[in-house]
């Protein structure tokens, strides 16, 4: 990204570090979010998604590396940026013991909001969010849905510009996560900044654009689009009624990279550099005597691109070591 | 033998966790330990060293030699000299002295009548304990050359003649009621807040960290005064405890020392991850705070290390302000020095909390 679009930049992050003592949660990150867009954050559990997204909203403090999250320096103007942000953590975090209507009170109130915004903005986020009819309920007897809904609805309810969501959807249903989904580009269409984390392969394919961690490093980053033409390994698709034995057999072969099955198919990823590698795969499957029934190249899919990001700084570091 | 390796599963699951949670096992051995010490060494129902003020009107050798030998026997100890009875009063109800002995100008003429009393021995009665320590005293006073026969005393109990013990125990109660509810009921509800992950939604928000604990804070002043309220007033009605001093003296030191704990209360709410926790500290607190007090053993009566600790205690401070307001009247310029200890004990905590309770995750 050049340096002269940063103004269109919400987030710009140079050299991110987080230690909590001897281990670095996150390593020397580089991040440009644009402004109205989704951006995703995908990794494994402990890639340092969280982490991340608490330094960003100044809710940790780095150990090095300098943030501006819409024009302010955090964690120096953290308070000032409250205002402009609304964060939806990853555990249910508003009252279980209060209704809907009093959470969304106790939410607008919290954030100085004058009598008539609250006439206006609460039955608004009401509306949207399909709370109608759980209004008086307590949160604590919400559906994981419905809670995440509620979630939502309070943290977008002071009209924030940029919107931090830690694994927004790992307690909901895929129908919910669905129609979550629909109501971020909502947001998006209305020029909010949303920031994801997930470690759902189904959601990054959703998102703008995407930074992949792992291990507290940036291992890849780009539109999903550019991340699966960019990938360091070509994808075949085998398919055999013994694919347990095929995938054992082409795990030893120098050229694979890795093999997953699904169903009955096999995804294979094979060196990048290796011409015809539907062929080659076909050939030594065949020579070992093993029965196959099709072979083909396939374009990569994220979990691919993910697989191969995270192998190839898996490989560095046995190198390393 | 299926059903013991499963016991044993569990058990040795048990004792690994227990040694991992270091505030329980703390307790384990801090609980045994304390109260070993403080039942067996601090607290002696056998007081000495009562401050005791005098005023000799007659100030004859006798008469001082009375005096001396009163002293010797280290039940009390003269810590001042008052010009007249008021004075003396007046020390007692400021909790200077709890026992006041008056020497009449006719000492020498009363001494020579038998029967008749000589010195009077103005006891503060609002401790039984030091009522009952005073009295012994004067039965085993001894004679001496100036002194053949034994001067006959005669003691005055002030503040609680009838010498009824819900008179001394219902005030202590308002301090003991506050301690267990005020530190407990701050802490935790902080520390819930945090556990149920309310915080970290909290603290991305506009709310500053001073708000959050004011208003946190401010709920459990009114309920501490509610309590206040009725324990004076079950006090009055069930039991008659008379209230000397003012109504507004009463609250205001209540309102004071409600305070002092609800600090106390968010300093362990940031000390502590979890309410169970929080719980344990407040016991901590609690246990002492009972027995150090002045509640239930005369502070006179322990040894100078459970009075330094006792002193470190908002509750000491609390016992000696309304036993001296609702039992001896006195008003609050006359305890002046316990108000500024409670007031700095509250600035101390208060800046103490709001430093450690970081408006950040780490």
């Amino acid at each position: 990204m050049p340096e002269t679009l940063h103004n269109d930049m919400a987030i710009r992050a140079r050299g991110l570090t987080k230690e909590f003592g001897h281990v670095v949660a996150v390593n020397d990150l580089d991040l440009d979010v644009p402004r109205a867009r989704i951006y995703g954050f995908l990794g494994p559990n402990g890639s340092g998604k969280s982490t991340t997204i608490r330094m960003l909203c100044g809710l940790l403090t780095p150990t090095h590396g300098d943030i501006s999250v819409l024009g302010y320096s955090i964690p120096k103007e953290a308070e000032a940026l409250r205002r402009k942000v609304g964060y939806m953590t990853q555990k249910f975090s508003l009252y279980e013991d209060l209704t809907v209507t009093e959470n969304l009170n106790f939410m607008a109130n919290i954030y100085t909001m004058t009598r008539a915004e609250r006439k206006q903005r609460i039955p608004a986020a009401v509306e949207r969010y399909e709370l109608d009819r759980l209004l008086k309920q307590r949160a604590g007897t919400l559906s994981g849905g419905q809670k995440q809904r509620l979630a939502l609805a309070a943290s977008t309810l002071h009209g924030p510009e940029l919107l931090f969501l830690d694994e927004p959807t790992s307690a909901v249903d895929p129908e919910n996560r669905r129609a979550f989904w629909e109501i971020l580009f909502d947001l998006v269409a209305e020029d909010t900044t949303v920031l994801v984390s997930t470690h759902y392969m189904d959601e990054a394919e959703r998102c703008h654009s995407l930074a992949i961690l792992d291990l507290g490093v940036l291992v890849a980053s780009g539109s999903p689009d550019e991340l699966s033409d960019n990938i360091k390994a070509s994808v075949v698709v085998v398919e055999s009624p013994r694919p347990r034995k095929v995938s054992k057999f082409l795990d030893q072969q120098a050229f694979v990279h890795s093999t997953a099955q699904v169903g009955n198919t096999l995804r294979v990823m094979v060196d990048l550099d290796l011409q015809a590698p539907a062929e080659v795969t076909r050939k030594v499957i065949e020579e070992a005597g093993l029965p196959i029934d099709s072979c083909e190249k396939a374009r990569p899919s994220l979990e691919d691109v993910f697989v191969a990001a995270t192998q190839a700084r898996k490989a560095e570091r046995d190198l390393a070591a | 033998m299926k059903s013991l390796q499963r016991i044993l599963a569990v058990f040795l699951k048990e004792v690994r966790q227990l040694r991992r949670d270091r505030l329980t096992f703390g307790m384990i051995v801090g609980i045994p330990v304390i109260q070993l010490m403080m039942f067996g060494y601090a607290i002696n129902m056998d007081v000495r060293h009562i401050p005791a003020g005098v005023a000799d009107m007659s100030s004859t050798a006798a008469s001082r030699e009375a005096v001396m030998n009163m002293a010797q026997t280290q039940v009390i100890d003269i810590v001042a000299q008052a010009a007249d009875a008021q004075q003396l009063e007046l020390l007692m109800r400021q909790g200077e002295i709890s026992v006041g002995i008056y020497v009449p100008s006719d000492y020498e003429r009363r001494r020579q009548q038998p029967g008749r009393a000589a010195i009077q021995l103005m006891v503060d009665g609002t401790d039984t304990v030091v009522q009952g320590a005073v009295a012994q005293m004067v039965q085993s006073g001894r004679t001496s050359p100036y002194n053949d026969q034994q001067p006959v005393t005669e003691m005055r109990i002030y503040y609680n003649p009838e010498r009824r013990s819900p008179v001394n125990t219902v005030p202590g109660l308002i301090g003991v009621i506050l301690t267990m509810t005020m530190i407990m009921f701050t802490a935790v509800a902080i520390v819930r807040e945090r556990e149920r992950g309310n915080l970290e939604l909290l603290i991305t928000t506009p709310v500053r960290s001073s708000e959050l604990m004011l208003a946190k804070v401010l709920p459990y002043v009114v309920i501490g005064l509610i309590q206040v309220t009725l324990v004076l007033l079950l006090g009055n009605l069930v039991f008659d405890v008379p209230l000397r001093g003012t109504l507004l003296d009463v609250y205001t030191v209540s309102l004071l020392f409600i305070v002092a704990n609800l600090a106390l209360g968010l300093v362990i709410s940031t000390l502590v991850q979890t309410q169970f926790q929080a719980m344990q500290l407040t016991f901590f607190i609690l246990l002492p705070s009972i027995l150090l007090s002045g509640f239930m053993f005369p502070f006179d009566g322990m040894p100078r290390p459970a009075q330094i600790i006792a002193e470190a205690l908002p509750m000491t401070h609390f016992m000696r302000l309304i036993r001296g307001v609702i039992l001896r009247g006195a008003t609050l310029p006359e305890l002046s020095a316990e108000l500024f200890v409670l007031v700095g004990f509250i600035l101390a905590a208060m800046t103490l909390a709001i430093l450690r309770f970081n408006k950040r995750l780490d």
